[in-house]
């Protein structure tokens, strides 16, 4: 739980966020974990507010408590700036922290796995439709191999053109850069023009 | 990590409260500016540890974490310290995530890792 390595200890220091979701078993920790500098945190220990109306008490009085297993990473991208990346709880009855977690973003990154395509549709619409973040999806290459047509998942997912789709290996660091690399330039291209005030997340 | 349990609840730590008084992102950087220890030591556990945690420039995201405890809570405990100036909220040098100069250091820093 502690972070092998410490932030760089400056008043100035500030922070950016690119949130990475998808369905359940897509390969969002393993994404977060082979970019980022401190081990993935893993939490449960979070809810969505205090006001959550049952809290956990007790051990064994818990039915009702909501945990959120949910893991974050970091990578410090220079002296005074320091990028976080947070996967999503991938159940869709925690779609209220996914509005936490996308406020203030710099954008998403959906992961997809083609044989199983299904589990990332509730993410796509998610950013297709409750918010104005931009996003990219990305096929994430289990063993490595590309087995459908990009043009083909696209159909599948009923993608807007207007939204990259690329594909990448989440093991390998360099494939996760160049994600998250796409997602910052499409961010770039959306919001070029327009005051930065326009384009807020809800 | 082992699961804590909680002795009171939540709300009773922070007073019912669940809003701060600015907004606190699960990414927004918080830090001591100076460490005292005579306050830490009248501190409550909760507030105490998350002082203490907070000696290195952490996220909120990280102090929940490490702390134990909810997003809720920790934010209101930040928030609470803030008040007093005995923690900093890291501003945000950019005003926005869709800042160009933001994107434009974030593009740089990745390109060097793809």
């Amino acid at each position: 739980m502690t972070a092998s390595a410490s932030l760089p200890d400056s008043p100035l220091l500030t922070s950016a966020k690119i949130v990475i979701a998808g369905g359940f078993g897509v390969g969002k920790t393993t994404c977060v974990q082979s970019i980022s500098e401190i081990p993935p945190i893993n939490t449960e220990a979070w809810m969505t507010a205090a006001s959550e109306t049952v809290d956990r008490l007790d051990p064994g009085i818990d039915k009702t408590t909501t945990t959120v297993a949910m893991d974050f990473g970091r990578l410090t991208i220079g002296g005074d700036l320091v990028l976080y990346l947070f996967g999503t709880p991938g159940q869709p009855r925690f779609w209220p922290m996914w509005d936490d977690l996308c406020r203030g973003a710099v954008g998403a990154l959906v992961l997809a796995d083609t044989r199983r395509l299904a589990a990332s549709f509730a993410a796509v619409n998610y950013f297709e439709q409750d918010t104005d973040l931009p996003f990219v999806v990305c096929v994430n290459l289990f063993d490595g191999v590309l087995t459908h047509h990009l043009d083909d998942v696209r159909e599948a997912l009923e993608l807007s053109p207007a939204v990259p789709l690329l594909a990448c290996d989440v093991r390998d660091p360099s494939s996760v850069a160049r994600a998250l690399l796409a997602v910052v330039e499409h961010t770039m291209t959306r919001t070029a023009g327009s005051s930065p005030r326009v384009l807020t997340a809800r | 990590m082992p699961t804590q349990y909680w002795k009171v609840r939540p709300y009773v730590l922070t007073g019912g409260r669940t809003r701060t008084r600015q907004h606190l992102l699960v990414h927004t950087l918080v830090s001591v500016p100076y460490y005292d220890a005579v306050f830490a030591s009248g501190l409550l556990p909760e507030s105490r540890s998350l002082y203490e945690h907070a000696r290195k420039t952490r996220s909120v995201a990280e102090l929940s974490a490490v702390c134990g405890m909810s997003l809720g809570v920790t934010r209101v405990v930040v928030d609470d310290l803030a008040a007093t100036d005995r923690l900093q909220i890291h501003r945000d040098n950019y005003g926005s995530a869709f800042d160009y100069r933001l994107l434009e250091r974030l593009r740089d820093g990745l390109r060097q890792l793809a």
